[in-house]
């Protein structure tokens, strides 16, 4: 495989073209199935009892009087397992399918009843008794981490399919995974600084709220073949979790995922498909288990994050130097948390240059909701600390926030960690490109305020993307991928790669997949990976495809190969020309014949280099503030997309909305929250996610296409950069409209009003000061852990003991507690 | 309980029980699965269907309430395979959607809308269309779509529309 993947084509004939989409007609004549519409012969359904309790013991589980409730088929328990490894997780192996012996959050399923219908089967889990044993729950990091706390697992895992996990504690503390990232003398660096910001901050659990439900159907047939039709994002992590924990070869693990209502990471990795087939497995019939969305809010949310952090420049305003120490409440069960711990202790980095740099960043075991990958894997909750503290900084040492930016930001070829691939972006032009996008609004009215802020991800997840494109004797060809089409457009952008390479009309295209039968293996779709990995799988393919098709013609025409001229869709020899598939129908002399060309792609050539690409959001925002009752609203929203090349422009500025306006829903509303174990608004009536009503009222969708990618024609991800930067964006825009500085999100407007009450008894000069300033002392170096451990107890957090009497929103307001 | 009710211009009759929604009774045996259903408690619209030409959530609407009454679903919308509503032509033509789970919804709601109001403002698209969550676009393909289909229903200007962008 050559490293070039750019021809150098400047008029494409299908790709860089917003052409329509391939699942198009299904998805708005209601046609287009999702795994909740799947329904098989003699189906039965199951439905789960859940654990009232956060950490109770499990003595016994009578099961007789719903075995005898009219349709049951039988229940199964933790009791049911002992033939099974009934433990999963692709980085640790600590989530039972079903709880084993102990509880571990409120909502654990402990036991799933299978009937004939799903009434039956709700029904009939209420008559399940469960004795427990109420254990103390271990609820907020704090907790978790003081010395003789309870523990929330304190038994012996093994890692997963993930490589790169075994320094796993093993559960016998409560930290989950912890992640050291350090270059430079930080200690030095900030003894010698001119200037250092540092500050407290907070981001909270967010639910990602796919409009699809997690669903699986599972059919474990009396020969050991399982199938299992899901809604889940990566087809073939799951098969491996499946696999092992059934002890079934790969080949007899079928996943199917067909189109998926949404994911934003939340169902990425395993989710309920070892509960499903385990239910299928006891009953010998196909189960269906279909959650509801309170349901789903029990399975997966965010990793919260709480991140102390400090800056530092020199005197001609330079960054030299930044620690953070990042807490990261992952719940119950590790999930996909120890790679957001690792992620996120790469992104804290952002895309500017530091020669000194220490992070640590812990994920953390407590008695909640488990926590996994949220769209922008880690990236989210570390960028609002990262780009506020910039403006902070900024503000102390008197310049303008993006001069300051543009200062210190690294341009394209620059490292910005040693090791890694240099960036490849052009993020001081996406910073003025957004910025001058604003500005086209005119100066800053009072009580309204700007800005624009960057995030920088090493994204692309590990480069193993296997591809296979059937070429067929008719002019048709069938790509074949592993990659869930889950509204990214991913099935219409590998199919424009396909027709562009093999000069085939797009309507001759057709997408196979996902289905691990069938498709060979993608490690997963997600990290903004399918168009730069799979894209270019599926363009390597073609391009092997059309070799095999140019050593045919040159048997046909009794010619070398390497004289035939090359034209799109066929070969030209003299006066003759022939299409790809003319070559392969004369070639094999049969009608209906194809070829196969396929593509392997792995850490090696030009994916040899870590990140795939480095994923850049960058965001501008201009806010409103009513100052009587603290609401922001959002007057104008950029997004700047530094794509490489756009294989399908409008869907890549529809992604890059579409991330925006849940940062925005995090930036404004969203959090979950915790009274004690119990999650108090895990309904849709009560979780407000972006309406309608809160799109900004002028919006500007900006792309750049450098063709500085390793992907097909220069391509890069995108999708997830949007959501990164937006919650900075509105507290810096906050604090440019009313001088008050939110160090925690969402920006309620309980908590801005109550902010800016809190600024008018200050004096007027602390308001257009960051609280920053007062609490800065020169920290003292501390080892990580040991800091963690001995880092004062910060203000309640959102799942700690809080006092019902106390309103949702009311404690996490930054309130420095002025003397003066 | 039976009851008949018209279905996408169909008399349908079927034997139902009271308990039932309209969205199971049109999901599981009717296998009308474009109805789909997410936070089933009237928040985010994904299970609009139009009964007598306005919108419900089938999630929550109990199956005997439709008896004699004319029931809409997104696989009626156009009247008949291989057609287009020109709302489904827009959303298709604007890329209003992306995982399409709340698509079904979405038009059938808009729909509604320009049955009772031809020629919305922005402002009254939004305000129409704030009962529907969509949470892959960020709206705006939405707006676009259901501008584009008020156009050419009407066949007439743009009216008094205020352009966002």
């Amino acid at each position: 495989m050559s490293d070039a993947a750019n021809h150098g084509e400047t008029n494409f004939a299908v790709v860089n073209h917003s052409v329509p989409r391939s699942d198009g007609i299904a998805k708005v004549t209601g046609s287009a199935t999702y795994a909740s519409d799947i329904t098989l012969e003699r189906m039965a359904w199951a439905k789960l009892l859940r654990s009232p309790f956060a950490h109770a013991k499990i003595r016994r589980i009578d099961v007789s009087e719903a075995k005898s409730q009219p349709g049951v088929i039988d229940v199964l328990t933790g009791d049911d397992l002992g033939p099974l490894h009934p433990y999963y997780g692709h980085a640790v192996k600590d989530h039972p399918l079903l709880a084993i012996g102990k509880v571990r959050y409120v909502g654990e399923p402990v036991a799933a009843v299978i009937a004939v219908d799903e009434l039956n089967a709700q029904e009939a889990a209420e008559k399940i008794k469960v004795d427990y044993e109420e254990l103390t729950p271990v609820l907020g990091v704090d907790d978790a981490l003081a010395p003789g706390a309870v523990l929330v697992h304190g038994m012996d895992y093994i890692g997963g399919a993930f490589r790169g996990f075994d320094d796993f504690p093993g559960g016998k503390e409560n930290l989950c995974q912890a992640v050291h990232v350090e270059w430079g003398d930080v200690d030095a660096a900030f003894a010698s600084a001119a200037h250092i910001a540092e500050g407290e901050y907070y981001f909270p659990m967010i639910y990602a709220y796919a409009m699809e439900p997690y669903v699986a159907v599972a059919d474990y047939d009396p020969k050991g073949q399982l199938t299992v039709y899901s809604s889940a994002q990566h087809p073939f992590m799951v098969r491996h979790d499946l696999a092992e924990v059934f002890d079934l070869p790969l080949n007899s693990v079928r996943v199917v995922v067909p189109y998926v209502g949404g994911g934003y990471g939340s169902k990425s990795y395993t989710k309920i498909e070892p509960l499903t087939a385990a239910c299928s497995w006891k009953v010998s019939r196909p189960v269906k288990l279909q959650l509801s969305v309170e349901e789903a809010f029990l399975t997966t949310r965010s990793d919260d994050a709480r991140v102390r952090i400090r800056t530092a420049v020199d005197r001609e305003g330079r960054l030299v130097a930044k620690q953070a120490i990042v807490h990261l409440d992952t719940g119950a069960y590790a999930e996909n948390s120890p790679m957001v711990c690792r992620k996120a202790a790469n992104r804290i980095v952002g895309p500017y240059r530091f020669p000194n740099v220490r992070i640590d960043c812990l994920a953390i075991y407590t008695n909640t909701v488990p926590a996994s990958s949220y769209r922008g894997l880690g990236a989210a909750q570390i960028t609002f600390p990262v780009e506020s503290q910039m403006d902070e900084l900024a503000h102390k040492i008197g310049l303008d926030p993006q001069q300051f930016r543009l200062r210190n930001l690294a341009h394209s070829g620059e490292s910005i960690h040693p090791g890694l691939r240099p960036i490849d972006a052009d993020v001081p032009g996406d910073i003025r490109l957004a910025a001058q996008t604003l500005q086209k609004n005119g100066p800053v009215a009072p009580k309204h305020g700007r800005s624009v802020c960057c995030s920088c991800s090493d994204a692309g997840a590990h480069p193993v993307t296997l591809a296979m494109v059937q070429v067929y004797a008719d002019g048709s060809a069938s790509v074949l991928s592993g990659s869930t089409e889950i509204g990214q457009g991913s099935h219409t952008v590998l199919a424009q790669i396909a027709a562009e390479e093999m000069g085939v009309p797009l309507e001759k295209v057709r997408l196979v997949g996902s289905d691990t039968a069938v498709t060979l293996f993608e490690r997963s779709t997600g990290a903004s990976r399918t168009t730069t990995l799979m894209g270019r799988a599926v363009m390597e393919a073609c391009r092997e495809a059309i070799a095999q098709c140019k050593v045919m013609a040159g048997d046909l025409l009794s010619v070398p190969a390497s004289k035939l001229k090359e034209e799109r869709g066929g070969i030209r020899h003299g006066k003759d020309w022939l299409s790809w598939p003319e070559i392969i129908e004369r070639y094999f002399q049969m009608e209906g014949c194809s070829i196969i060309g396929r593509a392997y792609l792995r850490r090696a050539g030009p994916f040899k280099s870590v990140p795939v690409f480095w994923e850049i959001g960058v965001t501008g925002v201009e806010i409103t503030l009513d100052e009587e009752t603290g609401k922001i609203s959002l007057d104008t929203l950029v997004t700047v997309g530094d794509v490489g090349l756009a294989i399908h422009p409008a869907m890549t500025e529809s992604q890059d909305i579409g991330a925006a306006t849940m940062g925005v829903g995090i930036g404004l509303f969203e959090e979950l929250i915790y009274e004690g174990q119990q999650l108090m608004n895990g309904t849709m009536l009560e979780y407000r996610v972006p309406r309608f009503s809160d799109m900004a009222r002028k919006i500007e969708l900006k792309l750049v296409e450098n063709r500085d990618g390793v992907g097909p024609y220069g391509a890069k991800g995108g999708g997830e950069g949007s959501v990164n930067p937006i919650g900075a964006c509105l507290a810096n825009a906050l604090y440019q409209a009313a001088g008050v500085r939110i160090r925690r999100l969402p920006l309620t407007p309980e908590r801005v009003w109550k902010a800016l009450q809190e600024q008018k008894t200050r004096p007027a000069t602390a308001a257009a000061e960051s609280s920053l300033a007062r609490k800065e002392k020169p920290a003292k170096p501390r080892a990580a852990k040991i800091q963690v451990k001995a880092a004062p107890a910060p203000a309640a957090r959102a799942n700690g003991a809080r006092a019902k009497k106390t309103g949702p929103h009311k404690r996490r307001v930054s309130k420095p507690k002025r003397k003066s | 309980m039976k009851i008949s009710f018209d279905l996408n211009g169909t008399p349908t009759s079927l034997e139902i029980e009271a308990r039932e929604t309209l969205a199971e009774v049109l999901r599981s045996r009717c296998r009308l699965t474009g109805v789909k259903l997410s936070c089933e408690s009237q928040v985010c619209g994904t299970c609009t269907v139009l009964i007598d030409d306005l919108p419900v959530s089938a999630c929550t609407y109990l199956a005997y309430e439709a008896r004699d009454k004319r029931v809409t679903t997104i696989e009626g919308l156009a009247g008949g395979v291989g057609r287009l509503h020109p709302l489904q032509q827009a959303f298709l033509d604007n890329f209003a959607f992306q995982c399409g789970f709340c698509t079904p919804g979405m038009i059938l709601a808009a729909k509604s809308l320009l049955d009772q109001n031809p020629r919305p403002s922005d402002e009254e698209i939004i305000a129409y269309m704030s009962g529907n969550l969509c949470r892959c676009t960020g709206y705006l393909g939405i707006l676009k779509a259901i501008r584009q289909a008020a156009t050419e229903l009407q066949g007439i200007g743009k009216g008094n529309r205020r352009n966002r962008e």
